[in-house]
């Protein structure tokens, strides 16, 4: 693995780990590109909360910011760290444990 | 290292080797223990695919065949957009033990990254922006 993976994968727990974050992401998964302003309006978080919860995302690869005048710039969700971390998660969630009884039970039948 | 990049897991079951076989590369078999429908063209470079509840399917592709001792494939690492080319390769070995089979899956590939791209990706999309982030919350803050 890349040395950088982990720490990527650990950036995203982080950022995860904090409901505010959370709802940042989870309101630009489902609404799409947005202001600092535009997320300040729509979630239960001072402007000033938004902006450096959004720092800590940006520092993590999760949000990007678009191109444009300041006040008007739109953050997006970036999606390859989340790759990086649904690697880890799958790894977890392989369950070969609850297979392998399947097949011994299939076996024995 | 605090992650996997591979499963092992070994197991000892009271039945012969060609029984087991038959579980584990026959989409009847398949179909029983591990999805709940399955097809199989039993090749190296055949294609699997496993139906589960809820309609969830895997699609593997076959990559060792040795009858009845290697049976390997790789499939898509769950979680990941489908048209994602990371696998990750499943193998089975199987060993007599007395009238039974040791049984060992190993499942690796889970910390890989698809080369240059990403890094690529990653950099370029976090350089250069920092300080306008910084602005932003001074202009936040003065506000």
């Amino acid at each position: 693995m890349p040395p950088d993976s982990e720490a990527i994968a650990e950036q995203v727990f982080v950022a995860l780990a904090d409901p505010s974050r959370r709802a940042i992401l989870a309101a630009l998964a489902s609404g799409g590109p947005a202001t600092a302003t535009d997320l300040a309006s729509r979630l239960p978080i001072t402007r000033q909360a938004v902006a450096k919860h959004l720092g800590l995302l940006a520092d993590a690869g999760l949000v990007t910011a678009e191109p444009g005048e300041r006040r008007r710039i739109r953050f997006r969700l970036h999606s390859a760290p989340m790759q990086v971390a649904q690697q880890f998660l799958a790894a977890l969630a392989r369950d070969w444990d609850g297979r392998l009884d399947a097949l011994r039970d299939h076996l024995n039948k | 290292m605090g992650f996997p990049d591979r499963i092992e897991r070994v197991v000892d079951i009271a039945h012969p080797p060609a029984k087991v076989w038959a579980a584990l590369t026959t989409a009847e078999g398949l179909g029983s223990w591990f999805g709940d429908k399955a097809s199989i063209d039993l090749r190296p470079g055949g294609a699997a695919q496993m139906t589960f509840g809820g309609g969830h399917t895997a699609d593997m592709r076959v990559e060792r065949v040795e009858e009845p001792t290697v049976f390997g494939f790789t499939w898509h690492i769950s979680g990941l957009p489908d048209d994602d080319p990371r696998r990750t390769y499943v193998e089975f070995t199987l060993e007599p033990v007395g009238v039974g089979t040791r049984l060992t899956v190993i499942e690796s590939g889970f910390a890989q990254l698809p080369g240059d791209a990403y890094h690529k990706a990653y950099d370029g999309n976090t350089s250069g922006w920092a300080s306008e982030l910084g602005e932003l919350v001074d202009y936040l803050d003065a506000a």
